[in-house]
């Protein structure tokens, strides 16, 4: 628990959905070379977030000036008992150096709960989570609210270097049967996952399927969804400015029969259909 | 409290501050209490259904970004049908952006939105005309006044003419809005600007080219209002990089009558109600009772005095 209260730029902000939350970090340590986990003091209101919901991140100063727009980032962990959220975030351009900055008492102004979220339907018994690199982060705490709807899971994470991997303990903690394939010995090649799937769901089954973080995966498991007359999920990420559904800048198209159709992955999304998704 | 209120033409507003169009929709109401401002102002509607330009469409820009939307729309059906009753919820009047790429097109567009229960119709004139070799009628006073000609005849509701910061002379278009009956004039739209991604040797918008706003623009934008509002017996409502409510004052000394803000709520959803409390306390500070009295207040310099012990003539 942080001592000090989080406050919120916007007033009454108690009824409205979305708030602009200045958040105390409470902690933004590597994970590995290409990782943070970033810990924040949360309102109650941001604590509402929902498992494939995100919060657009105001970064700060970096070596190149302040960013002008805000970061998407998926909520990676709500602890509403310690009035905590958390992100993990791969180091990748301007904003995310600027945000690897962040020191412990600082305060970093998040805007949100944003967007839709995953579903769940606590009449299912086992779910498949597919992820591919940071996109594990967006699939985390859903498998935290599954297991605790006594939903099973199984999970299988694909990385680029096992030493990249994540979150095995957070997911073998909820009693998550956890897969790691990698691209060093060819386990994370579309053919060996599939084969690997195949193997994982004929001995447990499971009701749906979500995934995030890979285009390549998202066809393979489009094609398996279809074949086993499975539903799915997918988190998608696009470019945005508002993210509120105001601009327009962060549509995907999406094939609706035989239509092809715009939604906005801030508003529509970022969680969609997983056989409407176009890859 | 300070009065807020300004009045543009016949319509009396709560206070000087809306939002721009393309950078606000009623879901905006997710994140504040939208009864608090002015007036609501959509995004802009054509006459026909759109998908919008290529992806990528947004870049950002030192202090700014840049945008190739390309207006998505639904068409007026649809707009008239759902967005309309959507902003009508609330209570500031609601103005309706249009455009459209022939003046007959865009004055039909003005009597059906008129219709629909608009408020206000404000003509975004920055889009290609198809008529003139796809150069905006904004770029031009005499496409300006031909088109404004045209809306004035459709409607008899309050018309407002918004002005590209991409013409050579602004305040000469301006008053050829004025001419032909608008009865406000927004100033401006974004300006056309480039990002190249060196590593790719590529546009960063999938359109090559887009609008750039946000505080980079601010002066420029400044510069135009403040011309046009000299020229002017119309209002001119200001737009560009405002952010904050000493922006917005800067637009009202300049001789603004009303400002909008864009997208500066994409940084802060909560831009503009920040903007409103502060400008109320810092009219309160200084005993300013009316914020009609502060408009179009610009000093002009005194004849340059020198500090003591200096003297020019000893140059
Ligand atoms: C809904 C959503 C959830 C996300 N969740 C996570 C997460 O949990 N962890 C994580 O590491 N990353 C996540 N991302 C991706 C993250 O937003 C980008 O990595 C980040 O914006 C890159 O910013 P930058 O300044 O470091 O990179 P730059 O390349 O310098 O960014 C330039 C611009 O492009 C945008 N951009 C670049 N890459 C992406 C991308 N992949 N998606 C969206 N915008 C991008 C930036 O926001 C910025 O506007 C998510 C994206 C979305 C849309
Ligand atoms: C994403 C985006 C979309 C826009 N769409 C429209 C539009 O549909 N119609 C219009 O008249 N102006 C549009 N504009 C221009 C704004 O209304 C405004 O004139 C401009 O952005 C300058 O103001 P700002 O610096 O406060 O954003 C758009 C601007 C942005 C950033």
């Amino acid at each position: 628990m942080s001592d000090e209260p989080a406050s919120t730029l916007l007033a009454g902000v108690a009824e409205h959905r979305v708030g602009e939350h200045l958040c105390k970090v409470l902690a933004n340590a590597a994970v590995n070379a290409d990782y943070r986990h970033l810990r924040l003091a949360a309102p109650p209101a941001a604590l509402t977030a929902r498992p494939g919901q995100f919060f657009h991140l105001l970064c700060p100063a970096g070596a190149s000036g302040t960013p002008f727009l805000r970061r998407p980032m998926s909520v990676y962990e709500v602890n509403a008992a310690a009035g905590e959220i958390a992100f993990l975030y791969k180091v990748h351009g301007e904003g995310t150096r600027a945000l690897a900055t962040l020191r412990p008492g600082d305060v970093l102004d998040a805007a949100g709960p944003l967007g839709r979220g995953f579903t769940i339907d606590p009449a299912w018994h086992r779910i498949l989570l597919v992820g591919r690199g940071v996109g594990l982060a967006t699939l985390a705490p859903l498998a935290v609210v599954a297991a605790a709807q006594g939903i099973g899971v199984t999970a299988l994470l694909s990385v680029r270097r096992p030493d990249l991997v994540m979150s095995v303990a957070l997911l073998e903690a909820i009693g998550a049967e956890v897969h790691v394939v990698h691209d060093a010995d060819g386990s994370s090649e579309v053919r060996a996952v599939e084969r690997r799937l195949e193997q994982m769901i004929a001995a447990a089954p499971v009701d749906a399927v979500f995934t995030c973080g890979s285009a390549r995966l998202l066809t393979l498991l489009q094609r398996f969804v279809a074949a086993h007359g499975l539903i799915g999920e997918v988190a998608l990420e696009q470019q945005m400015a508002c993210g509120l559904s105001m601009c327009f800048c962060c549509v995907r198209p999406f094939r609706v029969g035989d239509l092809v159709e715009h939604r906005r992955v801030c508003w529509e999304g970022p969680v969609f259909d997983l056989m409407e998704a176009m890859p | 409290m300070t009065d807020l209120s300004v009045t543009i033409g016949s319509l009396r507003l709560a206070n000087p501050v809306m939002p721009a169009s393309g950078t606000f929709s009623e879901a905006l109401a997710d994140a504040i209490d939208l009864d608090r401002l002015g007036a609501l102002v959509a995004k802009t509607v054509m006459p026909e259904i759109r998908q919008g330009n290529a992806l990528p469409r947004v870049a950002e820009t030192p202090m700014g970004m840049l945008n190739s939307i390309g207006i998505p729309c639904k068409g007026p059906e649809a707009f008239i049908r759902d967005a309309i009753p959507a902003f009508k919820r609330f209570h500031p009047p609601f103005v309706a952006s249009i455009s459209a790429g022939t003046v007959t097109a865009f004055a039909h567009l003005a009597r059906q939105v008129g219709e629909g229960g608009a408020d206000v119709v404000e003509a975004n004139i920055s889009c290609p005309n198809l008529e003139a070799d796809g150069h905006a009628f904004a770029v031009s006073a005499a496409a300006t006044a031909h088109v404004t000609k045209a809306l004035r005849a459709a409607t008899d509701g309050p018309l407002w003419v918004k002005l590209s910061p991409n013409a050579p002379n602004i305040a000469e278009v301006a008053l050829a809005a004025e001419a032909e009956g608008a009865d406000a004039v927004v100033v401006a739209n974004t300006i056309l600007g480039m990002a190249i991604d060196i590593d790719h040797r590529r546009a960063k918008l999938g359109a090559g080219m887009g609008g750039l706003s946000g505080p980079a623009i601010k002066p420029i934008v400044l510069r135009m209002a403040y011309q046009c509002a000299r020229a002017l017996r119309i209002p001119v409502i200001g737009c560009g990089g405002i952010a904050s409510a000493e922006d917005a004052l800067e637009f009202l000394i300049a001789g603004c009558r009303a400002v909008q803000v864009g997208t500066a709520t994409f940084r802060h959803p909560g831009a503009m109600i920040h903007i409103l409390d502060d400008l109320d306390t810092w009219c309160r500070a200084r005993g300013i009772e009316r914020i009609d009295d502060l408009i179009g207040t610009l000093e002009p310099f005194e004849a340059p005095r020198l500090p003591p012990g200096e003297d020019l003539a000893a140059e």
